[in-house]
């Protein structure tokens, strides 16, 4: 088989280097941070005491005190509003936002404020606030704890939007995300925070920036584009497919604004086709906007319509139906079947 | 360090007292006061003056900002007339290391934190989105959105406080504010951690259209001991008792006290924009009742009964109100036009591959008509 594996497994005998589920590669990057610059503090509904409903932030204020791992009163746009007044004076905040679905309330703050300051002061004014979300379905939640809102940030101007799909690049890019200067959403996939890998502290001149997308896997015939919680199921999709003679290059776009467009341009001149998965919903979504921007940047390569393999367009349901509402691995075949204009759901059907 | 159960003890709010506050009456007269007299002892018939011509100014800019816009000059503006104590009087107790978060009414604020004339012009004229750099004179750029920067200056506070200074950050809002989320907020976060901060509420009786009595069925000053915040409920309309209460909260502030809550009894004289019609809602019988209540007159009057309101002393302010008015002016017509690729400027204060796609698309699609990057 040709489609060998080239996830950049690190060298374990990288000093530094160790297990770590995702969920304590975030852990790890957090408190290099801390460590790093007395300038990082973080900010959050129980992350302190607990350590975070996930434990993220285990561990991290007995070492470094309330003042840097404060636990907030239950306000989101308190948390996010008074990130903006610390980063005004200087520091570098961190906050968390406890379940995607709880962000809202904390919206006004971020794409009025933390989005604009910098361009509304004409460069005076940094907003080097880090905002963590666990995002995303598939672990049964209640109402609200399962949702995936990062195109209502990418599509405001101003801000990164990350995701990370394993702990290594959730241990780098957190802390990449930490030291920029400018306002970073870090979407977390939190059904994969138990996801074991091996991961390195040593960053260095050729760690790969934040921005940039990265070929999680080699192809010839189709192009997958996936982040955060799917780039596991997009992997195991490409291995089935590959089982039926199919070979599929697998991105992991890692940022979502923005869009490292040359990398999966450059694949899609390769295969001609494109398949793009999120569990966000599918209208006006990250898959909407690669097909349009990849459909102009190489309209003439493609040898079929992109295809889009998303959640649907209504409220993510209860949990006993989450199972239809997430993309999974055969929904995906079934999109590269639709690319590759072989017989597929679709096929026969009809308005 | 934080507090595990709600405390149960009186506030401090009862050393404080929501007696209204009011040092210099509508007439002129000065109201002895034990409290508060002793935090403006040091203001003497110069230092009254001096407040007074300030006051004089910021009118005269508010007058040449509205007329502006009549011009079509400005896009818009939001007339001070009838605050000018409130925000005079408050920003002149502060230290030029304290840090000032308001709305976009408080033009005599940035004035006396040392805005230029010129630079309160750019965002009315659209020229910009903002006049100054904040941390050339400690004073944010205003907030269009509600209540926003009450959060804004709380979390600056707390940095203050783990920096080890003694500046405050003080936040400015208006009566409508007070019912956003995010004032609210707001309090519950500086309470909680003590904040160095100011809530200075101008009450001016309107949020646009809409009389106080929509936002608030109890004096708004009752509402921040519920939060834990001692407040002080003062007559806006006088220069002395704003800089007294400020300088309590200060004070306050600096010593490790936490966060203060004052409001700033006062009315809105003027629409709310120049886009506004108050004929459609201001009773002119209430609008007459607070002209006599004027900040301006009350002062000329103490000075006059002082013998300090001398022709010649008259006839300075005029003179530098009206260069202060001509200054405006001047800098106003003088504001460059944005060049049009600036649109993409400091979206990011890193590199971003896709503005700059975009903007270099637009400099080719602007190459068509000849127009030079």
């Amino acid at each position: 088989m040709s489609a060998a594996m080239t996830t950049e497994t690190r060298a374990t005998e990288t000093p530094g280097s160790q297990t770590l589920t995702l969920s304590k590669a975030i852990n790890s990057g957090l408190r290099r941070a801390l460590e790093d610059d007395p300038k990082v503090v973080l900010l959050g509904e129980d992350i302190g005491t607990l350590g975070g409903v996930f434990r993220v932030t285990d561990g991290l204020q007995r070492d470094f005190g309330d003042r840097r791992v404060m636990d907030t009163p239950l306000a989101e746009s308190g948390i996010i509003g008074t990130a903006v007044g610390l980063a005004m004076r200087g520091y570098r905040p961190v906050c968390e936002i406890q379940f995607d679905g709880f962000i809202y309330p904390g919206f006004n703050q971020i794409v009025a404020q933390v989005a604009k300051l910098h361009y509304r002061t004409q460069g005076a004014v940094k907003m080097p606030i880090t905002i963590r979300v666990p995002f995303g379905g598939g672990i049964g939640a209640v109402e609200h704890h399962s949702e995936s809102p990062e195109a209502y940030f990418a599509h405001t101007a101003g801000l990164r939007v990350v995701s990370c799909s394993n702990p290594q690049d959730a241990h780098t890019m957190i802390r990449q995300a930490i030291a920029c200067d400018d306002p970073v959403l870090f979407f977390e996939p939190k059904r994969r925070y138990w996801t074991k890998g091996e991961v390195s502290t040593e960053l260095g001149p050729d760690t790969l920036p934040m921005e940039k997308a990265r070929v999680v896997r080699q192809g010839t015939d189709v192009t997958l584009v996936c982040y955060g919680p799917l780039v596991i199921t997009a992997m195991d999709a490409a291995l089935a497919a590959e089982a039926e003679g199919v070979s599929i290059e697998v991105i992991d776009l890692r940022s979502l604004s923005p869009i490292d467009f040359e990398t999966v341009e450059a694949s899609v001149r390769k295969t001609g086709r494109l398949v793009i998965t999120h569990e966000a919903a599918q209208f006006g979504g990250i898959g909407a906007e690669i097909a349009a921007s990849i459909t102009e940047r190489c309209f003439e390569y493609l040898q079929a319509a992109p295809a889009r393999v998303t959640g649907f367009d209504v409220p993510y349901p209860a949990a006993k139906l989450e199972e239809h509402f997430l993309p999974n691995l055969d929904r995906l075949l079934d999109a590269v079947d639709r690319v590759m204009l072989k017989r597929n759901s679709l096929t026969g059907w009809g308005e | 360090m934080l507090r595990t159960t709600a405390s149960e003890e009186h506030l401090e709010t009862e050393l404080l007292g929501l007696d209204f506050v009011q040092l210099l009456t509508p007439d002129g007269t000065r109201v002895t006061n034990p409290r508060f007299d002793p935090l403006v002892a040091d203001i003497g018939p110069d230092e009254l003056k001096a407040l007074y011509e300030e006051m004089i100014v910021v009118r005269r800019i508010d007058t040449e900002a509205t007329a502006l816009q009549r011009q079509g000059q400005l896009g818009l503006w939001p007339p001070l007339l009838g605050q000018e104590a409130a925000q005079i009087g408050s920003a002149r107790a502060l230290r030029r290391d304290d840090f000032v978060f308001t709305s976009y009414r408080e033009n005599a604020v940035a004035y006396c934190r040392g805005a230029s004339l010129t630079q309160l012009m750019p965002v009315w004229r659209g020229t910009a989105l903002s006049g100054w750099n904040p941390y050339d004179i400690g004073m944010a750029t205003p907030a269009v959105i509600i209540g926003a920067q009450t959060l804004h200056a709380t979390g600056y506070a707390l940095g203050c406080a783990m920096d080890g200074v003694d500046s405050v950050a003080v936040a400015y809002f208006g009566d409508g504010a007070t019912s956003q989320g995010d004032v609210n907020e707001a309090m519950v976060f500086a309470a909680s951690f003590d904040a160095p901060v100011i809530f200075f509420c101008q009450n001016n009786q309107w949020a646009i259209s809409e009389p106080v009595g929509l936002q608030a069925q109890r004096p708004i000053a009752e509402r921040a001991p519920g939060f834990g915040i001692p407040s002080m409920r003062v007559d806006g309309n006088d220069v002395l008792a704003v800089m007294a209460a400020t300088r309590v909260a200060l004070e306050r502030a600096r010593s490790g006290g936490g966060p203060t809550f004052i409001e700033a009894v006062t009315y809105r004289m003027g629409p709310h924009t120049t886009s506004d019609d108050p004929s459609r809602y201001v009773d002119p019988e209430v609008q007459a009742e607070w002209a006599g209540k004027d900040p301006i007159a009350r002062v000329e009057a103490l000075l006059g009964s002082l013998g300090a309101m001398t022709d010649d002393f008259r006839a300075a302010v005029q003179e530098k109100a009206d260069a202060a008015a001509a200054e405006l002016r001047a800098g106003c017509l003088g504001l460059p036009e944005p060049e049009p690729l600036t649109v993409f400027d400091n979206v990011y204060a890193t590199p971003n591959s896709g503005v700059e796609r975009q903007r270099s698309q637009y400099a080719a699609y602007l190459a068509t008509f000849g127009v030079a990057e």
